[in-house]
């Protein structure tokens, strides 16, 4: 990648005072090996049209604030270098904002209801602090390794709006806030972590919804990898006493029933267990149209009738599950 | 090919139970290309993502105990399943990366007469047949090309993504931009359908405790494959396979239009091509009717 490329920037552009529609401009340039993205968004401003409007600041990866998209890759502009992106996608650069619904002014979004996810998980360590400490609350460097990676969050947004569990369910808390949920839930200092794991429980809004999508492992600048955080919250829930009773937190239980039975899944088991049989009715549809097609059988999840055959050597799966398992629900 | 390769396979769950389909279809197709498949008949449930959310070290310690019998045999750990692939992947990684857990995953594994070295690769069977097997090879021994099918293909996630995990497994796919399943079609001569949902989320781990979210994101994809002109989807994960078969009715009635595509695993559609049996292709198990494609 030594020599410069002539390449074209497809580039999203809207005004939501004076446009009705958002559309597309295409700028062309040559692009030199050391430029990276913000230079690229500097040159169609300075080059080619001064109302090109997007946000800048730190230029040094820390202010999250030149976060877009290109090609559907989330993107901090001051971090990537451009011809990477044309080695990955080739010489035209699809360049949008991290959400076109909040658009404001083409890169430029509102990020409203990042910051209101962000405020509901306490994103700060609550405890009684002294007036006149004697000496500084101190951490260990385990203690603060707990929580190192997932402090390194710049709030850049990447994560949130690459998560396609939060453009379908707005109520979600999204990648973002659960990864800080997480890193104070898990600072020694915190008095407010048994508060967080409830609010990060709770069907419909937290840790439950998450679709393990890995869109925001992918996405994330800081390499943090936020569901990472987020399978930890699920464990601490179960460890913490937290986690209550209901068709999520036995679906996860649930597994170990069929493997320790079969050393397999119980795919009508987990079902009946997860939803309760008063649940079932909602999967009768569905199970009849299984049957028919003979992916299930009329003995599936019976109780009593092993209908999956065991697996070779099922009591090494039974001995291990019972001398490593460490939560229970 | 000089030496015949020869992979030792994880079946996971669903290839046991509800889609009996996928695991004739993969031995089908290493039949016909002359692969030698061993089952891993010890091999355990990964997981599928929610027993990590339950008991991640547990977790650990049953899938570091698959890859101890592929270890034992001294070969690759093929996965049909995206998810197990996934699972398998993590922990995989997380021992060889993480020696004091490792320590502590084998101090429980000895007690059961066994010890995770690190021996064996783990591989999707969709990149064992590019990577490995060749696409110029596959091309050569299609008998039924797959030339009058519009073929949505569709990644599944956990194939992809995180893409550092998964890039000596995969070739180094992009996930956003992946290749792979397209080129196993064209290899097969049929026409893949470009669509911007191939690479995204099909709802199927939601599927019980956020039923809606599942419903939309499964019927995005399958609308815009069939919005794109796609005639049939194919997609290496049978996670993905059951949450896009099984419920377009419900996912119709979700998203105000009907939804009828054809799902096929992977190995279908290259048993379709390579002209393996009716019945090794098992299309009748489907639950939208997918039998009109083997006519």
């Amino acid at each position: 990648m030594n020599q410069s490329k002539k390449i074209t920037l497809k580039t999203f552009r809207f005004n939501a005072e004076t446009d009705y529609l958002p559309y597309y401009k295409h700028y062309e340039m040559e692009v030199g090996k050391d430029e990276l993205v913000l230079d690229l968004l500097n040159r169609i401003k300075w080059e080619h049209d001064g109302s090109f409007s997007y946000r800048r600041s730190c230029r040094h990866g820390i202010c999250g604030a030149c976060a877009i998209k290109v090609n559907g890759k989330a993107t901090l502009a001051c971090k990537q270098n451009a011809l990477e992106l044309v080695a990955l996608f080739g010489n035209e650069l699809l360049i949008e904002p991290q959400s076109k619904k909040r658009a404001v002014k083409d890169m430029i979004i509102d990020k409203k209801d990042f910051w209101e996810k962000h405020a509901a998980v306490k994103p700060y360590v609550v405890t009684e602090v002294e007036p006149h400490p004697e000496h500084e609350t101190k951490q260990s460097i385990e203690e603060f390794n707990n929580f190192l990676d997932s402090d390194l969050c710049i709030q850049c947004g990447a994560c949130h709006y690459s998560c396609p569990a939060l453009e379908v369910n707005p109520d979600y808390l999204g990648p973002a806030a659960l990864n800080a949920a997480y890193r104070f839930t898990v600072d020694t200092r915190d008095e407010a972590a048994k508060e967080r794991l409830e609010i990060t429980a709770e069907p419909g809004v937290g840790v439950w919804d998450c679709v393990k999508c890995y869109e925001c492992a992918e996405a994330c600048p800081k390499e943090i990898n936020p569901i990472e955080k987020i399978t930890k919250l699920h464990n601490l829930q179960f460890s913490e006493g937290v986690a209550k009773s209901n068709v999520a937190t036995r679906h996860a239980e649930g597994f170990l029933r069929g493997m320790k039975k079969y050393g397999y899944l119980d795919e009508a088991d987990i079902v009946t267990y997860s939803e309760g049989y008063l649940g079932m009715y909602k999967h009768l549809g569905t199970a009849i149209k299984m049957m028919k097609s003979g992916k299930i059988h009329w003995h599936s999840g019976v109780p009593f009738i092993d209908s999956i055959p065991k697996i070779k050597n099922l009591d090494e799966v039974q001995k291990l599950i019972k001398i490593s398992q460490t939560n229970k629900l | 090919m000089s030496k015949q390769l020869h992979y030792a396979l994880f079946t996971g769950c669903t290839a046991k139970q509800s889609t009996p389909e996928l695991l004739s279809s993969t031995l089908a197709v290493a039949d016909k290309l002359g692969i030698k498949i061993t089952i891993l008949e010890e091999a355990s449930c990964c997981g599928a993502s929610h027993l990590q959310d339950f008991d991640e070290f547990l977790a650990h310690v049953l899938n570091a105990r698959n890859i101890c019998y592929a270890e034992k045999l001294g070969l690759t750990m093929i996965t049909i399943c995206n998810t197990c692939q996934l699972n398998s992947a993590m922990t995989k990684h997380a021992l060889d990366t993480n020696p004091e857990l490792k320590a502590r995953v084998n101090e429980k594994l000895a007690e059961v007469g066994l010890e995770y070295k690190g021996t064996s690769e783990v591989k999707h069977f969709l990149y064992t047949l590019i990577d490995e097997y060749g696409l110029e090879n596959i091309k050569d021994k299609v008998t039924v090309p797959l030339s009058h099918l519009n073929i949505a293909p569709f990644y599944g996630c956990h194939n992809i993504r995180p893409s550092e995990l998964h890039e000596e497994a995969n070739g180094g796919e992009n996930p956003y931009a992946p290749t792979s399943l397209d080129r196993l079609i064209d290899a097969l001569e049929g026409n893949p359908v470009a669509y911007e949902s191939k690479n995204k989320c099909c709802g199927f781990h939601v599927e019980l405790q956020a039923n809606h979210t599942s419903e939309v994101l499964a019927g995005n994809a399958l609308l815009d494959a069939m919005d794109n002109g796609a005639e049939m989807m194919v997609t290496p994960c049978p996670l993905c396979h059951l949450k896009m078969d099984t419920y377009q009715d419900s996912i119709g009635k979700v998203m105000g239009r009907d939804v009828e595509l054809p799902v096929l695993h992977m190995p279908q559609m290259v048993a379709l091509a390579l002209g393996c049996t009716e019945e090794e292709i098992g299309l009748n198990f489907h639950v939208q009717k997918a039998t009109h494609l083997t006519a």
